[in-house]
């Protein structure tokens, strides 16, 4: 099992981005997508070329970008508009709230190269906070893929949720632990890997993570159950809850923020049905810097090797 | 069309019970801006009694031409103009900023009838409007988009971010007003941040320029007459106006800006607007 999760393909979930918005631009003539000067590095130059009458280069104007989403939402259109993360979540945040969310409109944010793993551009463009913000504004929701396919088949479920979407992409390639096949319900988490010892809450490539570790763990004896929650806004509360309630002891793990990210989520989730130990593997209020994306997944402590290690602290703590 | 098509004259006379419309319904209110409602009213009346193409019966008509109030905190106009169109009923003016009724301090799309979005952080009105009028050229859809601004609003960047973007594809189904009333929150425009000179700010984003006197209704006619034809850019009516216009001791101070009349305040704005408070709440809450 280790080798087949060694050997995996590997693919950009920003490259499952742009194919899934093909694939709606050739059923909907209603969606149009939107760029501030980084069409090619957010993958939506596919859309760019097939549809070009629907496709609108903002240059570097994240801001007005948001607002023209908002704009083109108001005829009937479903708005993608894409960028970074670090800008995508941040400079345009006002507009986020007011334009898209307060007034919920039809805009999803198609915000690429998310986290640690954007590697050598360094901390300003690490965004690490998103989930955090997105999760506290009301009618926005969010989804983490954690791989091409599920990037791929969320673009495509966007499109059919009503109101604001955030959409957290990444920049390297990342093993595909599902494939086309693979059924994608928004909102609701899935069960990567069963086990009722601890169970293993993670999203985005945190995912493999996750599963790499729960097959090291399984040669000490320890069962974990692996959940994608892909959906962080709305949270799948009953994979939560049946996963406290049958396991007793929940990791969770994330490519962003130890606060108000997914490990948040769950704990705010399960505090309220079924409280039961957690430790938490995430970013610990500290921001990034240059390295490769593997050298700062270490660093960081984001690495399957400290899930294992967060495991054998809850099990201690687990009653 | 305009389902109203109304003379100078009529606009004339709406604008003036546009003006009654804000100064009641803002007494009860007990709070809200007073100033900007009334330097916009006459250019505002103009534009949904006779140049808009829309539908107060059927507010979403598909086919419907787009106004935009930048300036959400301008409600005691937008929502005066809107009531006076017929999209709710006049009655509904008591109860703004209520909790019982649906007119917010601020515009809210869901709550509220002939609200295209939701606004009151600056900043956001033009960049909407920039995108339902590029929405329109990728349609092949002839409406037109209307966006009033305020020139305090000015300062903020996104606008010089939609006004770019405005330019560089010739929206010229876009149209903007500035109510140019050189008064803000906490002082002159001039003495805050001299948005000057702003004629040549819009040309040189590639917008047509056409300067009035905002409460000349024979210049705004000319100006949006102008606005309609011009091809190639889009166009920008700077409308220099006074704050708190129609209401002698309010023209000019800019403590109106943010502040609403007190009961004697707004007894005496009435007089000078050739009625009295209670009898215009009484039309207003017969209608």
């Amino acid at each position: 099992m280790q080798e087949v999760l060694m050997e995996l393909k590997k693919e950009k979930t920003r490259v499952g981005f742009g194919h899934g918005l093909v694939d709606l631009g050739e059923k909907d003539e209603r969606v149009v997508v939107l760029t501030a000067d980084v069409k090619g590095s957010v993958n939506v130059n596919f859309f760019a070329d097939k549809f070009p009458e629907r496709f609108v280069q903002c240059g570097v104007q994240e801001q007005n970008m948001t607002l023209v989403g908002a704009g083109l939402s108001l005829l009937g259109k479903i708005a993608f508009i894409s960028t970074y993360s670090c800008f995508a979540a941040y400079r345009n945040l006002d507009m986020i709230r007011i334009s898209l969310c307060y007034s919920n409109v039809n805009v999803k944010i198609g915000a690429s190269h998310g986290g640690l793993m954007t590697g050598p551009d360094g901390a300003t463009h690490q965004a690490l906070e998103e989930f955090a913000i997105m999760r506290a504004l009301p009618n926005m929701k969010l989804i983490v893929p954690c791989d091409y396919w599920e990037a791929r088949k969320a673009t495509i479920a966007a499109a059919g949720i009503d109101g604001p979407v955030y959409l957290r992409l990444g920049r390297e390639s990342v093993p595909m632990l599902t494939n086309e096949e693979t059924p994608f319900e928004f909102g609701k988490g899935s069960v990567m890997r069963d086990g009722g010892d601890v169970a293993i809450v993670a999203c985005g490539v945190m995912v493999y993570e996750a599963m790499v570790a729960a097959e090291a763990l399984a040669g000490e004896g320890i069962d974990c159950r692996v959940i994608n929650l892909h959906t962080l806004k709305p949270i799948d509360s009953g994979i939560l809850t049946q996963a406290a309630t049958e396991c007793g002891a929940i990791v969770t793990a994330e490519e962003h923020q130890i606060h108000g990210g997914l490990g948040s989520a769950v704990a705010d989730t399960i505090a309220l049905t079924h409280p039961v130990p957690i430790e938490y593997v995430a970013v610990k209020d500290s921001f990034g810097q240059s390295g490769t994306a593997e050298e700062l997944l270490t660093a960081y402590g984001l690495k399957a090797t400290n899930i294992v290690d967060a495991v054998n602290l809850v099990l201690k703590r687990k009653r | 069309m305009n389902p109203f098509n109304y003379s100078k004259d009529q606009l004339i006379a709406k604008a003036l019970d546009v003006r009654r419309d804000i100064i009641t319904m803002l007494v009860p209110a007990k709070s809200g801006h007073t100033g900007g409602p009334l330097s916009c009213a006459d250019f505002a009346t103009a534009l949904y009694f006779r140049y808009l193409n829309h539908r107060p019966q059927e507010p979403t008509w598909p086919d419907r031409d787009f106004a935009f109030y930048s300036i959400g905190h301008v409600t005691p106009v937008n929502y005066s103009i809107l009531a006076e169109c017929g999209y709710f009923p006049m009655k509904d003016l008591m109860k703004f900023r209520k909790i019982d009724g649906h007119l917010q301090g601020h515009p809210h799309r869901l709550d509220t009838p002939g609200i295209e979005i939701s606004s009151g952080s600056l900043g956001h009105g033009l960049g909407v409007a920039c995108g339902v009028a590029k929405g329109s050229k990728i349609d092949h859809h002839d409406r037109r988009v209307y966006c009033i601004m305020g020139d305090g609003e000015l300062e903020e960047g996104s606008c010089w971010e939609s006004a770019m973007f405005a330019g560089h594809y010739r929206l010229d189904n876009l149209g903007v007003v500035v109510d140019y009333n050189n008064a803000q929150i906490d002082g002159k425009n001039v003495d805050i941040m001299d948005i000057a000179p702003l004629a040549d700010k819009w040309r040189a984003f590639n917008w047509h320029v056409i300067e009035i006197d905002g409460h000349d209704m024979d210049q705004i006619l000319a100006a949006y007459d102008e606005m309609l034809s011009f091809k190639g850019k889009p166009t920008v009516v700077i409308a220099h106006t006074r704050m708190g216009e129609g209401v002698s001791f309010m023209e000019g101070h800019y403590q109106w800006h943010g502040k609403p009349p007190k009961p004697e305040e707004g007894e005496a704005a009435m007089k000078e607007l050739g009625t009295t408070l209670s009898e215009w709440t009484d039309r207003l809450l017969t209608n």
